[in-house]
């Protein structure tokens, strides 16, 4: 059974607050859910509704003299709140891999794409420089990228989102995370980038059993790729349900809201005429 | 080049065999390296109608919008508007076409200075063709904040303190300030939030009818463009490839690039999943 | 955030009181010729290289003047005509930068040229120039300072209005029917003063600077009028058994420049900060 797997990330009571000039403002509270492995944990809310701020304390990127983050995250039963800055570089990207909504900011442009590749395997394991690149190489044939070889000797402007984005990913996958985090991945993409990126996602996880967090404001996305959803609206969870409960019997207003303001072209309809 | 004016029916907006190549030639380099951005598109857009252009990032959509507001001359080719070509039209003529053609960015934030207030920033195309006293000016403004869902209290606010959405219906109030007959929508609903977009989207219908506006709805998403748009055109590296009357032209088309884009488009509901099989918990 | 609060009071701590030693000093140049115990100018042999005594509280110099009233009234001449300078060069900066910026093309390449030409030649050497031409005075120097600054003041401001011409609300406003002298006026001139009052700031110590070391060199006040630099190079003389006459003025002009330059650092600073 499904439930007797144990999760890979656990979040119990996650609580954050800013610090402002009138004391401490919430920005997110009660947050508990956990992902198994290779699940596709989906996060939806209206922009503003905490999920970004949920993703970044999972991965402790907030400056600690002006957050308070309570509550435990643990992954594979380690704790990672309160964990070092040291300690947690090297969870970051090794064991947790983030990929964000434009992914010009991830890489230098003055580098090639294979060299930050390389230097980014290098730093978190023991390969060679030569060993690093047929790593690339590898997972970048192992997850479809077309001609690995010239993509490593491309500058970042060369390529485009899309490209860059799914590069990224594979980026991501080399180095084996046990999670990966992506906040936002497609929304800056167009449809046709959108579905490749996913289709990609989707291929790290069912060829590495990566358990993934996609963070969306669009439904289709979750849709698509999940397994279970989070909604979340004014920094509280407010329904947590599996994907196909979640679409035919949403609880919360907000999942009715979400579910019913969506611009739709109802496909339903139109893969049945399609279809006659 | 004379006036001319086009007799038999009139379409609001008429672009006839525009091209356009941006010229990038350098200093040191003998080379052309101009790119093509526009070949020989033609089109029009019915009054009171909504046209859809579609098209991937790169396929010249934002140049064929720059065009025919009036703001990129294209190298070949006409626009008519109302029967004048606004490229070669007298300076009056273009100034009244001017008021006629107005613009919503997809960069809220971008689309309005950041120095000035709702009020001010409403009032500019006023101030610019109308003769308001002050107060008629101010309740003007009201009553444009009003139709797109703000309020008195946002008057005296400053971009930064509306959210993207919010930030957007000031956009649209300041191009439905001088009712205009055209309006471009470079992508605007494109960067924001799925209830927002749909809410905005809503609210140009809703002016659509008021008003009897005409929309060029430029986007890449065919969803967004399905809910508002009455006919569609499809560009795709400069060219526009399709031109479809209705959605089922749309849909029965078999061009690769609009299949592409069709099968682009993801579920639904989980149930119609194609990306992954369905109920696949490994 | 508490830190960035404690930087943003510990600059303002410095703008206050640059602003006060500012303040002060412009009151010292309206107000000189009620503060200055005695004649700027009259000589009175049997009083030279006199120390410090009720009547002339800082001493005299080789022609038996006041130096604590000569340096009041070199405050009038190396602060007015720093003023001039500045807002010379600011207006003329502004008026070029923005017609090439928002011109572009050939008017833009020529205008940009020309400035290009006059920076490579050093202020120095202009001053020069000039005084070879009419001979040395205070007008060919500053006529020789405003030639070369307005240059930069043109170039930051082309800089700026390209980077605005690009942004939206610009093409929105030209869609809504507005004149070129209207986008000019209420979208370009709003965005740029502030960056400019923050570099004029730093500019201000520039050309007192260079103003008194051209009088130093004795190209640009002529004796007898008090000016900083000059008084420097009259003292000089008198280094060993009168050291302060050189002192004084020196001391003054640092305190100028230093105080300027920290106005500047700190508002831009503070500038920095405001805009995220």
């Amino acid at each position: 059974m499904e439930a007797t797997k144990p999760n890979i990330l656990q979040v119990r009571d996650l609580h954050v607050q800013v610090r402002t000039t009138e004391g401490f403002s919430t920005l997110v509270q009660g947050i508990n859910f956990g992902m198994k492995k290779g699940e596709i944990l989906g996060l939806v809310g209206e922009s503003g509704s905490g999920k970004t701020v949920t993703s970044m304390s999972i991965l402790q990127l907030f400056d600690q003299k002006n957050m308070k983050i309570e509550g435990s995250i643990t992954l594979q039963g380690r704790e990672l709140n309160g964990l070092q800055t040291k300690e947690m570089r090297e969870i970051r990207g090794k064991e947790i891999a983030f990929i964000m909504q434009n992914p010009m900011n991830a890489f230098t442009p003055v580098f090639t794409i294979g060299h930050q590749f390389v230097e980014t395997i290098k730093s978190h394991t023991s390969l060679t420089k030569k060993q690093a690149k047929e790593l690339a190489i590898d997972v970048m044939k192992s997850v479809n990228l077309p001609d690995p070889n010239r993509l490593l000797r491309k500058y970042p402007f060369q390529l485009s989102g899309g490209m860059l984005q799914r590069v990224m990913i594979a980026m991501a996958a080399c180095l084996r995370p046990s999670v990966i985090i992506a906040d936002e991945p497609t929304t800056a993409l167009d449809l046709h980038n959108q579905l490749l990126v996913l289709q990609l996602l989707d291929k790290v996880r069912s060829e590495y059993g990566t358990s993934i967090l996609l963070i969306s404001h669009d439904l289709a996305v979750i849709s698509e790729m999940a397994d279970d959803v989070i909604v979340m609206q004014h920094g509280r969870i407010v329904e947590a349900a599996n994907v196909f409960e979640l679409f035919d019997h949403p609880k919360h207003e907000c999942t009715k809201q979400l579910l019913n303001t969506r611009p739709t072209f109802n496909m339903e309809q139109q893969t049945i005429t399609l279809m006659v | 080049m004379t006036v001319r004016k086009v007799v038999k029916p009139m379409s609001l907006l008429q672009v006839k065999e525009v091209t356009h190549s941006y010229n990038a030639k350098k200093l040191f380099t003998w080379k052309d390296q101009s790119k093509k951005a526009l070949i020989d598109v033609s089109f029009s857009i019915e009054e009171g109608t909504c046209l859809g252009l579609l098209g991937t990032s790169g396929a010249g959509k934002s140049t064929l919008g720059k065009v025919i507001l009036g703001i990129q001359r294209p190298q070949h080719g006409r626009v008519l508007f109302q029967g004048y070509d606004i490229y070669h039209a007298s300076k009056m003529i273009q100034r009244k076409i001017r008021r006629d053609l107005q613009v919503v960015f997809q960069d809220s934030y971008s689309s309005v200075n950041p120095r000035m207030t709702a009020e001010r920033i409403i009032s500019e195309p006023l101030q610019n063709y109308e003769n308001l006293t002050l107060s008629e000016q101010k309740r003007t403004v009201i009553s444009l904040l009003e139709r797109v869902g703000l309020s008195e209290k946002d008057l005296k606010k400053y971009p930064h303190q509306f959210s993207g959405g919010q930030l957007q219906r000031v956009n649209i109030a300041r191009a439905i300030a001088l009712k205009p007959k055209l309006i471009v929508l470079d992508e605007s609903v494109s960067s924001l939030d799925m209830v927002t977009q749909s809410l905005i989207l809503q609210l140009l219908r809703e002016l659509k009818d008021d008003f009897g506006l005409s929309y060029l709805f430029i986007t890449h998403d065919i969803k967004a463009a399905f809910s508002i748009s009455d006919t569609f055109g499809v560009l795709e590296k400069g060219e526009l490839i399709g031109l479809y009357d209705s959605k089922d032209q749309l849909f029965a088309s078999k061009h690769p690039v609009v299949e592409r884009m069709r099968d682009s488009v993801l579920a639904e509901h989980p149930r119609l999943r194609t990306l992954r099989a369905r109920g696949n918990l490994v | 955030m508490s830190a960035k609060f404690r930087d943003i009071l510990k600059s303002q701590k410095v703008i206050v009181l640059c602003s006060l030693i500012l303040c002060g000093l412009f009151l010292i140049t309206i107000l000189a010729p009620w503060l200055a115990p005695n004649d700027p100018v009259l000589v009175n042999l049997a009083h030279k290289l006199e120390p410090p005594s009720f009547h002339y509280p800082l001493g005299t110099d080789h022609l038996g003047r006041c130096t604590l009233s000569r340096i009041l009234y070199a405050a009038r001449i190396s602060l007015g005509y720093a003023m001039l300078i500045f807002i010379s060069a600011l207006s003329i900066g502004l008026i070029i930068g923005m017609i090439a910026g928002y011109k572009g093309g050939w008017v833009d390449q020529l205008l940009m040229r020309f400035g290009d030409g006059l920076m490579a030649i050093p202020s120095l050497l202009f001053v020069l120039g000039f005084v070879g031409i009419w001979g040395a005075g205070l007008k060919q120097v500053i006529l020789g300072l405003i030639l070369v600054q307005w240059v930069y003041y043109a170039r930051v401001i082309r800089g700026m209005v390209l980077s605005l011409k690009e942004q939206n609300y610009i093409t929105a406003a030209r869609i809504s029917g507005s004149s070129s002298w209207t986008i000019m006026k209420k979208h370009i001139i709003p965005n740029v003063l502030p960056p400019l009052a923050v570099m004029g700031t730093l500019e201000m110590g520039w050309a007192i600077m260079n103003l008194s070391s051209m009088s130093f060199l004795g190209l640009g006040v002529q004796p007898p009028t008090p000016e900083w630099g000059a008084m420097i190079h009259e003292g000089k003389s008198y280094i060993r058994t009168n050291p302060t006459l050189m002192l004084y003025p020196g001391l003054m002009i640092m305190l100028v420049v230093i105080t300027f330059n920290l106005l500047g650092e700190a508002l831009s600073e503070r500038f920095g900060v405001k805009r995220r």
